[in-house]
């Protein structure tokens, strides 16, 4: 199918431009990995009540990492004029926004995985037993975060103090992904079956399908001049 | 709008406004468990309500600015957020002023304020965002954000009460008795704030527009002294 | 002030008829109206902000405009423009390239999104023709400006587009670059195919078209066949057409 390849070579474009030099994983895995170590000291490992804020330590560390990504990846597209080229192709502006935001999606999954990891090592958690529905979690989530991100990051790159604006239009947007990822989230570290998340779940699927229709429409207009 | 229609206008909402204030304070009887403190409820839900229906003119009209590229839609669409942000900001103030004396808490995680807070917040983004933006490109954005905005109210509003469901809120949401004077003043008060808003929002677009004005004909001068 | 070509024959591919496009309260474009004939080269010139840029976006589908119409190869640029993107080529200062990706990368990503048949013996084509054939394999950042801007000119002839739309192609191009360029317009030329070129090149610009406009202030000042305009006196032509207005004015009342 025509859309799938296209989405496939923007995908392809992103990622190869970036394995290259590596400028936007690398910060975004510094910088969640120094966000876990803040925690750590805020609440060392052992104190009682920090089971509970567990789930939330790692949320945090994976939204503002991904959303120091998301903001760079149109930003530099911006600064160098290469979006334009992209807007060139005789591609229709959603297939554009899918194959932005299914990069951002495999880049924040990378930074996760690093993440999950570093996370799991300084607070004695162990992921392993329940990995599949952890896994299912944060993909859904994460998903929802690229859609809002995407399109919002096509935004702001073209605003004043873009971090700054991105974040002002992601997190209002995203509170309902952030709740229900990070309820979740508890619930499955706590050995709950998936069962137990059912109406998180709804919501998270909720939230990603009505906003990817939505952003899919809608990113048109915000490239267009 | 022709004059005397302006001014029927103006009059209509002082005297329903007046006519809110009587009811409130004179006609409506006071609550048994709450005291005098329960009247700000009136101010409270009619704010939320005009809130609401200030943010659902921004969802439309900016679906319509979209769909029609006509600048009076952006200009109703940003007026209305404006005035929405103001009755926005009343709920938040008046909710603690009404909860610290009963409940002993500034704030209640009560489903419906939380929702009002993140609507807040989505909305003041909204206005930053159209300061913040580019001359064209702003009422574009606006108008994308605006949709999504209002789009993700009732997903934001559900997942908190499912998280208020699981960690019981401080407060019971509706603690209060009502009385069918009690009911009468509510109407009367919301139709008072109705027309508030809908005079606010008429002095907001004439601003507006002449602020438009004034832009027009100082680049027509413009091009006029360049030729 | 209106298109005042003669001749009426033979297909207009590009028609713009009462294009307006407004930033805020300033009208970059005013009423233009232009066409282009199959197999013409227009030579679009004008002082800064004129409007020549936007003139080109919109002619690209990448502005829309805010009155008027506009048809490219037929497409109406507000509502088909992905088939009208798929039959041009637009070469601008801005080189569209990718900095990280190999010259071969850059061309395979646009091959790909134009849909390329055989594109990678397309692309050593025309890596051949702008002569960065040994280069393929290096990374668009070693490149100097000129070298970017002949990938930028291959990048735009990849997909053989029957129109090609060049906003200040010159600048910043070397020796080498200016050959290539040359060559690829009367290539174009040649094959029949319609270029429209804005310059502030005047000599550059008079030396390849096959007509000639002015734009000042978003309006459509002067518009002539080549064989009409004298070329030697064109600079005079130009000033005229284009300080009237302004400048003299406005030295008036220094």
């Amino acid at each position: 199918m025509n859309f799938i390849s296209k989405v496939r070579t923007i995908v392809w474009k992103d990622f190869t431009h970036e394995l290259r030099s590596k400028e936007m994983l690398i910060s975004m895995c510094v910088f969640s990995f120094l966000v876990i170590i803040i925690f750590n000291f805020a609440f060392p490992p052992g104190m009682g009540d920090v089971d509970r804020i567990i789930p939330g330590i790692l949320w945090v560390a994976f939204i503002f990492s991904g959303l120091l990504g998301m903001g760079r990846s149109f930003g530099v597209e911006k600064d160098k004029g290469s979006l334009q080229g992209l807007l060139l192709c005789p591609v229709g502006r959603g297939t554009i926004y899918v194959g932005k935001m299914v990069g951002n999606f495999i880049f924040m999954s990378m930074m996760e995985a690093f993440t999950l990891a570093i996370f799991s090592l300084l607070f004695n958690v162990n992921p392993f037993p329940v990995l599949i529905p952890l896994v299912l979690v944060i993909v859904l989530g994460t998903l929802g975060f690229t859609v809002v991100g995407t399109i919002f990051s096509a935004m702001s790159a073209n605003t004043r103090a873009r971090d700054v604006m991105l974040s002002m239009l992601v997190f209002p947007i995203a509170v309902p992904l952030i709740i229900a990822s990070i309820k979740a989230t508890g619930k499955i570290l706590d050995g709950k079956s998936l069962s137990e998340i059912y109406s998180w779940l709804k919501i998270l699927v909720a939230f990603d399908l009505t906003f990817l229709l939505v952003s899919y429409l809608a990113f048109q207009f915000v490239v267009e001049e | 709008m022709r004059r005397w229609v302006s001014i029927a206008f103006e009059f209509s909402t002082l005297a329903t406004m007046l006519g809110a204030l009587y009811a409130i304070f004179l006609y409506a009887p006071i609550e048994k468990t709450m005291g005098i403190i329960q009247k700000i409820f009136y101010f409270h839900v009619s704010s939320a309500f005009l809130s609401f229906f200030a943010f659902f003119i921004v969802f439309v009209a900016s679906i319509l600015y979209l769909y029609r590229r006509d600048r009076k839609w952006d200009i109703l669409a940003q007026s209305s957020a404006e005035i929405g942000v103001i009755f926005c900001t009343l709920v938040l103030i008046t909710g603690p002023i009404w909860a610290k004396p009963i409940w002993n808490v500034w704030w209640t995680w009560d489903p419906r304020l939380t929702t009002t807070l993140i609507l807040w917040f989505i909305y003041v983004s909204y206005l930053m965002l159209r300061k913040m933006a580019g001359e064209g490109q702003r009422e574009t954005f606006a108008a994308v954000f605006g949709i999504i905005g209002f789009i993700n109210v009732p997903i934001t509003f559900l997942a908190i009460r499912i998280w208020r469901t699981i960690h019981p809120v401080v407060v019971r949401s509706s603690g209060i008795s009502i009385t069918s004077a009690m009911l009468n003043t509510l109407i009367i008060t919301i139709v008072a704030f109705t027309l508030l808003f809908f005079h606010l929002l008429m002095a907001r677009i004439r601003l507006e527009r002449m602020r438009e004005d004034c832009g027009e004909m100082r680049a027509l001068w413009e091009e006029r002294d360049n030729r | 002030m209106n298109d005042r070509v003669g001749t009426v024959e033979g297909d207009y591919v590009i028609e713009v008829r009462a294009l307006t496009k407004r930033f805020g309260y300033k009208k970059a474009l005013n009423q233009v109206n232009l066409t282009v004939k199959k197999g013409e080269f227009l030579a679009l010139f004008g002082p800064n902000g004129a409007g020549k840029t936007t003139l080109i976006r919109i002619l690209s589908s990448l502005m829309r405009p805010t009155s008027g119409e506009v048809l490219v190869a037929g497409y109406d640029a507000k509502s088909e423009g992905e088939d009208l993107r798929r039959i041009i080529g637009v070469i601008s200062h801005n080189t569209f390239l990718y900095d990280n990706l190999t010259a071969f990368e850059n061309l395979k990503f646009y091959g790909r999104m134009y849909d390329v048949k055989g594109l990678k013996e397309r692309i050593e084509e025309v890596l051949e023709l702008v002569g960065l054939k040994e280069r393929m394999h290096e990374r668009v950042q070693t490149f100097s400006r000129g070298m970017q801007q002949r990938l930028s000119i291959a990048r735009a002839i990849l997909h053989e587009p029957g129109i090609l739309l060049l906003d200040e192609p010159f600048v910043g191009l070397d020796q080498n670059g200016l050959e290539t360029l040359k060559g690829v317009l009367e290539g174009f030329r040649e094959a029949g195919k319609t270029t429209v070129m804005t310059s502030h090149d005047l000599e550059r610009g008079l030396e390849m078209c096959s007509r000639v406009t002015i734009l000042h202030s978003g309006v459509i000042v002067y518009s002539e066949d080549i064989s009409r305009t004298v070329r030697d006196d064109f600079q005079h032509t130009y000033s005229d057409y284009t300080e009237a207005g302004g400048l003299l004015h406005r030295r008036s009342w220094v």
